[in-house]
């Protein structure tokens, strides 16, 4: 049961209000907005029934502390210490003493309530200008006890959109491959976590190399590579079911896969008799089209989020650069020429950039290009890093990095970080093992 | 009066700066001369460009036939001392008729993990086309690529990273 259907049932946005607080995400932001997250009230009922249910002591401070993490990792607010709070969550939830949050300098305040409704969760909160003193939200919604994660990770998005007047991206998850052992022997399974990094879980035993897992747009799908039987070919595996399956079965190679926008083709790279071309599989009717026909490597394909287009990587110029074409193939136009060695191209959820792994003098960088080359800007440097992806909302993107290892063989990781598109906010996800290869899915809530 | 004051604080800190820059520029000399020389001696004997020519982690297929070719950095062209190796594994693989090999490429680690994938796809190939051109039938031979996946030294440094470049003939029954 993985999709979990949250009513909405109580909405008082205030249609239309005045703009009043904004944060601007376009540009570094070095002043994160301070917002006070009180925790939500909760009554001795329902926290007794909680604590039986959850094992949690008090459910209502641990929703707050999720949506209260997620604002700090996001780089954009900044909760503030809840020991200054001077009032009590249940009469700030009813109606706040604006006074009172403006004297510890809070701009915003979130409150909110949760109850043990008929063996559900229900929780409503309240989003509030201090300055201003008004209420800029207000939603309630019901769900299973056991989804009390996710229902943090919705007022976050919801705070977000009202904030920044853009999309959230934190009711997601990350798919990626958990690594351990030697470098000679990596050991290798699929593996899915929330956005934040809880609930993680291993998808494959490691018996077999996996690689480059990506979400379908449903993020219920998930394409990849795997070495099963010594036959590099591309899955698909259904997230719920368990259910794997060979799309890839071609004489050679198939490898970097990915989904059509729509989620009805996979592309992919196809190798045999050491030439790579591009190939679509229809997964409906299982019709393969070859979309390029070069004896240079093509690989790494990305789809336009409308679907008209493709970016790849192709070393047809005698080194890896990165390229565009129509989606049946044609109009193929190289658009990196920086200096250096372009890879993993992927197009942006938003359209207009795409982002990229660039190898320069010995250095790897995540950068950003908008989609005819031009205004090409590196995030971030480092000794080895590669393979961003983005976050639903296009701001944000999560790659892994590996650190150098020492003559005698110590000293190798490989971690999933992220960085804002601002170049700001680098930041590392904690996995429980090493780990590489990060997709991010859709918004899981609409 | 409060410029005058910034101007006089810059011109102190550009003084101090020159003479770090100076410093600076001497030590990094000195370090430059030094590293020249170490990697010189290190990488003398054991690779050629950026081509390993070592043996310390080639295995051997029968007496003389060594199993693996190392490539140049993003090549996939066979050197002379990579044809003189297949051709020796071809004559072998003449004689043993009933022998069937797996060719796995590898690439080192210092590539995209697609790009590699389909790298070491390519120099694998080039090892098998060689083979073929010396009468070794494409049935008894196959490409399996692993690209930076399994290396063979675990080192980050320009020596091991020669080695992981290669094609290894693997012997499949």
């Amino acid at each position: 049961m993985f999709r979990i259907f949250f009513f909405f049932f109580l909405i008082i946005c205030p249609i239309k209000a005045i703009a009043l607080i904004e944060v601007d995400i376009t540009r570094g932001n070095l002043n994160p907005l301070p917002i006070a997250v009180s925790p939500l009230s909760i009554d001795e009922k329902s926290k007794e029934s909680f604590k039986k249910i959850l094992n949690k002591e008090n459910i209502g401070l641990e929703i707050s502390s999720v949506v209260e993490k997620n604002l700090k990792t996001s780089g954009l607010f900044n909760p503030l210490n809840k020991d200054a709070f001077l009032q009590a969550p249940d009469i700030a939830n009813l109606k706040p003493r604006f006074e009172d949050w403006n004297l510890i300098k809070a701009q915003a305040l979130i409150t909110g309530k949760v109850n043990f409704d008929k063996d559900k969760l229900r929780v409503e909160f309240r989003l509030w200008d201090v300055l201003a003193g008004k209420e800029m939200m207000a939603l309630a919604f019901t769900t299973v006890p056991s989804n009390w994660r996710r229902v943090g990770h919705i007022i976050t998005d919801k705070v977000y959109e009202r904030l920044t007047g853009e999309k959230g991206y934190f009711d997601t998850r990350i798919i990626y491959v958990a690594e351990e052992g030697p470098k000679t022997r990596r050991i290798k399974k699929l593996a899915i976590m929330d956005q934040d990094g809880a609930n993680n879980k291993f998808l494959t035993l490691g018996n077999e190399l996996v690689l480059t897992p990506r979400f379908n747009p449903t993020s219920q799908m998930v394409t990849y590579l795997s070495y099963f039987r010594n036959l590099p070919r591309v899955y698909l595996l259904d997230i719920e079911t368990g259910m794997q399956e060979v799309v890839g079965d071609f004489p050679g190679m198939t490898f970097a896969p990915r989904f059509s926008p729509d989620g009805k083709k996979i592309i992919m790279s196809f190798a045999k008799d050491g030439n790579s071309d591009i190939y679509t599989m229809d997964l409906e009717n299982r019709i393969v089209e070859k979309i390029t026909n070069h004896p240079s490597i093509d690989t790494s394909p990305s789809y336009s989020p409308d679907g008209k287009y493709i970016c790849f990587n192709s070393d047809r110029s005698g080194y890896q650069q990165i390229y565009i074409m129509k989606s049946d193939g044609s109009n193929v136009k190289r658009i990196s020429f920086g200096k250096g060695l372009y890879g993993t191209p992927v197009w942006s959820p938003r359209g207009d950039l795409i982002a990229f792994t660039k190898l320069h003098k010995g250095k790897f960088y995540i950068g950003v290009m908008r989609t005819d080359g031009s205004g090409e800007r590196l995030l971030t440097e480092n000794f080895y890093q590669e393979a961003p992806s983005w976050s639903p909302n296009g701001r944000v993107l999560i790659f892994y990095r590996e650190t150098k290892t020492t003559d005698d063989g110590k000293g190798f990781s490989a971690k999933l970080w992220s960085i804002d598109l601002t170049g700001y906010n680098e930041r590392l996800v904690n996995t429980p093992t090493d780990a590489s290869d990060p997709s991010w899915s859709s918004l899981l809530s609409n | 009066m409060k410029c005058l004051r910034i101007r006089n604080i810059d011109q102190g800190a550009i003084m101090k700066l020159n003479k770090i820059l100076k410093n600076a520029f001497l030590i990094t000399f000195a370090c430059l001369a030094l590293s020249a020389c170490a990697t010189s001696k290190k990488t003398s004997g054991q690779m050629q460009g950026d081509v390993y020519t070592g043996t310390d982690t080639v295995e051997y297929l029968a007496s003389g036939v060594p199993d693996r070719v190392f490539f140049a950095t993003n090549e996939s062209v066979l050197t002379t001392a990579s044809r003189e190796t297949l051709r020796k594994q071809a004559a072998w693989l003449r004689k043993n008729s009933k022998i069937t090999i797996v060719l796995e490429g590898h690439a080192d680690e210092r590539g995209t993990r697609e790009y590699n994938l389909a790298l070491g796809e390519r120099r694998a190939n080039a090892a098998k086309d060689y083979l073929m051109t010396y009468g070794i039938s494409s049935d008894r031979i196959s490409v399996l690529s692993y690209g930076k996946e399994r290396p063979v030294d675990s080192g980050s440094n320009p020596l091991a990273w020669s080695k992981n470049r290669r094609s290894v003939s693997v012997k499949a029954n």
